[in-house]
């Protein structure tokens, strides 16, 4: 039961940091709190936090030997994501950059 | 009446004039006429199949033994076999194109030039797509979960949606062949020739989702051999104890889990554009047809990894099996692996430094490029040490691998040539790319699955090829390979464009008669392949070698018997070594009936998959035509068939534990009377699959 | 490598009848192999923010069309479905009755119907002030990542329907509780490249 106890409590910890950090990045935006750039790194940041809890409460990984499987292939995607989005990023502006 | 709105309500766009028969009637040239031609053998060849089956009243048998069975090693021979008809097409198709430039020299040659641009499309389309993706899916299908001592893959309903996906998808391409016609955007159909605004026909609408199928069809496969080697190896079975056509396997699946997701975006962004009248590749609008080549690259260079990996897995087999020696330096083969696998990731503006970026950018994958020649040159070293001082006996899979070696070195050199950009700017999209990337495939990938092919034949069906038109073909296909390609060299670097339909150099014309008689030389060593299974069959009595050893092998396929009981190994093997049967033949741990047999659960068969598949492929034509009421129907069967599936329960059946003790019992009767063999006489017909064990 | 452990399983909130090790081992590939296919997706995704930025600067935009108002709702609604979601995989652990399980699907279900609602209104409205996919290459990627997430979670719910049906109809079997899980990882998922949505999409365009 104790158990039980602590899973209740992921979920609810988890649902009441999502809240406040998209609380946050929605302020930043409403209340005109930052400069656009600096708003948008916030954001970005905020949101990079949003995910990892996400992941923590939610979805349950986490750095025990028993999910290690389930972490390691979240971390190879990630990688594959940044090498794809990241070039593609850089490519395509750069491109724009030298055609425009 | 074609434009009555009923008319267009039922059949779309669809009018008499796109069938290739009437065109050819209305206008009959050499090019319309081969069309038709084209277009009426494959109508006839489906009736004879048709009519075949039904003659010899084998459908029944093909329904419940083939066609909704579940099993991994059945699955993996249908696979094979798509190929192998897909194959055929695209052979003749190359040779046609051949024969085309070499009469085309100041001269319009036979097909026109829309025409001979849907050649191209379709050979590169069904080469790559249709023939390399199920020949590697298959003999991965059938090979690997033998090699890790599992009964069958993770998922095997998945496994026959897979295999029915690249069924429909290959089906949609022969369908193009009848009605209407295909792409005339290459394989690599870049936008925006194949926008609405400039080919605005059914051809790129087949190609969309032709790719489609196949790459849902890919990634889903590659989904479940990973999982499968992730998490169904035999006890004890380590990593480092992986045979390593199964590092391969494992190396390739993960980059088609990761490859095929672009090719996805790529080809439905398009369909986005041609059916939806978005703005993502197009001329105006904001549109912007690098993200094409982008997009599609990022899946195009994964996938000659794809493709050349398992190959690599062959090779390693073949030449530890045929040199009588363990693989030498395993480990650094298997880092070599890895290294390629996440490096693939890294190149893929290779294929287009011509297209505008900045010199920093093209530098930097050029080098990244020329990286993957460290790990690919391990891994010849590897093989070429492995067969140093070893019994080497020159069969055919052994010829192939041996072929390879050499060629895929002289592909590599010219790959340096063009990961190098102010190279690259020289010779792009010349034939010098297209000797190049034919001389990575060929060898790399369709050497290394006739390899494969002919070195688990017995094990799939308990009797061995013939030698002897093996030999013959390794040496057709060896010779034509080097007579077609190497004149490609010479014209790329001369200036010839690829995808020319006509040449004006005279020059040019005794390179070309050297690449068609090539071509020749390659159709004449599919024929001696087609001989072989032929001959083979009609000599099965004496090639047999039921008992399932029959080259002294290591891994633990050959454990087995040959063909293999549907569940693999009546009871799970344990692993303590790398080399896992050739340790047991060694402590004379092989051949042992097992303690005690326990029943086995085994996956019931399912026509879910084939439905699946057909009901795709139907939808997928709807959406060609334009034929929405179709297109809506069958992907509403689709969803319905999966739901019906999803609310099954009785989806295994059990194979109770005497059935298997007496199967295996029989067959370890038939070892102990059998004659083992020592390797000199293993192509002889005294070769029951039962190796003589010397050290 | 290949160990029969559980607590993958149990944290996921699944207590199987027949524990025996060849199922557990068979459980623990299927929801390893739904991990897969979800890092499949995650970079299909990722594929079309890189698409979406690479068309970012084009006229029409987007941008100008956006509402906070509407973002923060359907925000709200899909990250309490998340939470609603872990009710049923909590209730499926404690191994309550099935009506507790089909109560906490039914919230989850209405939240994600909501959001749907929401967001279709909100496309509507922007098809009104001619912000249509046809407009421009920035308003097809647009709407082709922002609809993507949305046709992922219409079949999200059509996936909760059918599990209720099967609930009904077979109670909490073993099937039904593996893909109540898997639609658990389905779900937690979608909300997580929702958060990148609106971080990079929506509240992006509001700075712009």
């Amino acid at each position: 039961m104790k158990a039980l106890r602590g899973d209740f409590l992921t979920y609810a910890t988890g649902y009441g940091l999502a809240m406040l950090l998209t609380g946050a990045a929605f302020a930043l935006v409403y209340y005109h709190l930052a400069a656009p750039e600096t708003a948008f790194a916030a954001i970005l940041i905020l949101g990079l936090v949003q995910i990892i809890v996400h992941m923590r409460c939610f979805l349950h990984m986490s750095l025990q030997r028993s999910a290690r499987a389930d972490l390691m292939l979240v971390l190879f995607s990630t990688l594959i994501i940044a090498f794809m989005v990241g070039g593609t990023l850089v490519i395509m502006i750069n491109l724009r950059q030298r055609m425009m | 009446m074609d434009n009555s709105p009923l008319w267009r309500l039922l059949l779309g766009r669809f009018v008499w004039g796109d069938l290739p028969m009437v065109i050819a009637w209305n206008h009959p040239t050499v090019s319309s006429l081969i069309a038709a031609g084209a277009a009426v053998i494959a109508v006839l060849g489906a009736v004879a199949v048709f009519g075949l089956i039904t003659y010899l009243g084998k459908w029944r048998y093909l329904w419940s033994v083939w066609f909704t069975s579940l099993d991994h090693k059945r699955i993996g021979i249908m696979y094979v076999c798509l190929a192998v008809v897909m194959l055929s097409r695209a052979l003749i198709e190359a040779a046609l194109m051949r024969l085309q430039q070499d009469l085309a020299v100041n001269s319009p040659g036979i097909l026109t030039p829309d025409h001979f641009a849907q050649f191209f499309t379709t050979h590169g389309t069904i080469m790559i797509f249709f023939v390399a993706m199920p020949l590697l899916s298959g003999l991965i299908n059938f090979a690997m979960p033998l090699q890790i001592g599992a009964r069958d893959v993770a998922f095997p309903f998945l496994n026959s949606m897979g295999l029915w996906l690249s069924v429909a998808g290959a089906l949609l391409v022969m369908i193009s062949l009848v009605i209407g016609e295909f792409s005339t955007g290459g394989w690599s159909g870049y936008p925006p020739y194949t926008e609405l605004a400039f080919n605005g026909g059914v051809g790129p609408d087949y190609w969309i989702w032709a790719l489609t199928l196949s790459s849902m069809s890919s990634t889903i496969t590659g989904l479940n051999f990973a999982v499968t080697i992730y998490k169904l190896r035999a006890p004890g079975m380590t990593w480092m104890r992986l045979p390593m056509f199964t590092w391969t396997a494992l190396c390739t699946s993960i980059l088609m889990i990761f490859a095929m997701p672009p090719l996805t975006v790529a080809t439905l962004l398009l369909a986005a554009d041609r059916y939806l009248g978005m703005h993502f590749f197009t001329n105006d609008g904001g549109g912007d047809m690098m993200n094409f080549v982008n997009l599609f690259w990022l899946f195009g260079h994964p996938e000659v990894y794809i493709l050349i990996l398992p190959a690599f897995g062959v090779f390693s087999e073949v030449v530890s099996t045929f040199s009588a020696k363990a693989l030498y330096s395993y480990v650094s083969l298997v880092i070599a692996t890895v290294a390629i696998a996440v490096l693939s990731f890294t190149v893929w503006l290779h294929h287009f430094f011509t297209m505008g970026q900045a010199p920093a950018v093209n530098a930097f994958f050029g080098i990244a490029t020329m990286l993957i020649g460290i790990p690919t040159g391990v891994k010849i070293y590897n093989w070429i040490w492995t067969m140093f001082r070893g019994r080497v006996r020159y069969t055919a899979p052994m010829l192939f691998s041996i072929a390879f070696m050499v060629t895929f070195v002289v592909g590599g050199l010219s790959g340096i040539i063009l990961a190098t950009p102010p190279l690259d700017y020289q010779v792009h999209n010349t034939l010098f790319l297209v000797a190049h990337f034919h001389n990575m495939l060929i060898p790399g990938t369709l050497f290394g699955m006739i390899a494969g092919y002919q070195y688990w034949f017995p094990k799939a069906f308990g009797f061995r090829l013939e030698e002897r038109w093996g030999q013959v073909a390794a040496l057709l296909w060896v010779t034509g390979f080097y007579l077609a390609f190497m004149p490609l060299y010479v014209l790329g670097a001369s200036g010839v464009p690829r995808r020319s339909q006509e040449l004006f150099n005279p020059a040019f014309q005794p390179w070309l008669a050297v690449a068609l008689l090539g071509v020749c030389c390659i159709v004449a060593g599919f024929g001696a392949l087609v001989l072989q299974v032929w001959s083979s069959i009609a000599k099965r009595e004496q090639l047999a070698s039921p008992i399932g050893d029959p080259w002294n092998a290591r891994t633990l396929e050959w454990s087995t018997p040959s063909p293999p009981p549907e569940y693999n190994f009546p009871v799970l093997p344990q692993i303590t070594h790398l080399n896992a049967f050739h340790e047991k033949k060694r402590h004379g741990g092989a051949y042992q009936p097992a303690p005690r047999y326990r029943d086995i659960e085994m996956p019931a068969n399912s026509a879910c998959g084939l439905v699946f598949g057909l009901a795709l492929c139907g939808c997928c034509f709807g959406l060609v035509w334009h034929i929405w009421w179709m297109a809506i129907l069958f992907f509403l069967v689709t969803l319905v068939a999966g739901i019906i599936r999803s609310f099954r329960r009785d989806l295994e059946r059990i194979i109770p534990a005497a059935e298997v003790e007496a199967q295996d019992r029989a067959w370890l009767a038939r070892v102990a009377a059998a004659t083992p063999v020592t390797r000199d006489l293993e192509a002889s017909p005294l070769n029951e699959g039962l190796a003589l064990w010397r050290e | 490598m290949a160990r029969v452990s559980e607590p993958e399983l149990i944290h996921a909130g699944l207590n199987l009848r027949n524990h025996s090790p060849a199922a557990l081992r068979r459980l623990e590939s299927d929801v390893f192999g739904f991990w897969v296919f979800l890092m499949s997706d995650a970079l299909l995704f990722a594929l079309l923010f890189a698409v979406y930025g690479t068309m970012l600067g084009g006229a029409p935009s987007a941008d100008s069309q956006f509402k906070i108002g509407p973002a923060f709702q359907e925000t709200w609604l899909l990250l309490t479905s998340s939470f609603t979601y872990g009710m049923v995989s909590l209730s499926l652990k404690l191994g309550l009755r099935r009506r507790w399980v089909a109560l906490w699907l039914g919230v989850t279900f209405c939240l994600g119907a909501g959001f749907i609602v929401l967001e279709v209104s909100d496309f509507l409205d922007m098809f009104a002030h001619g912000a249509t996919p046809e407009a421009s290459g920035a308003l097809s990627s647009f709407f082709v990542l922002v609809g993507t997430h949305g046709l992922h979670v219409t079949s999200g719910l059509i996936w909760i329907v059918l599990m209720a049906a099967q609930m009904a109809v077979y109670g909490l079997d073993d099937r039904v509780k593996i893909n109540l899980i898997r639609l658990g990882l389905f779900w937690h998922f979608l909300d997580v490249v929702w958060v990148a949505i609106f971080s990079v999409v929506y509240l992006r365009g509001l700075l712009a």
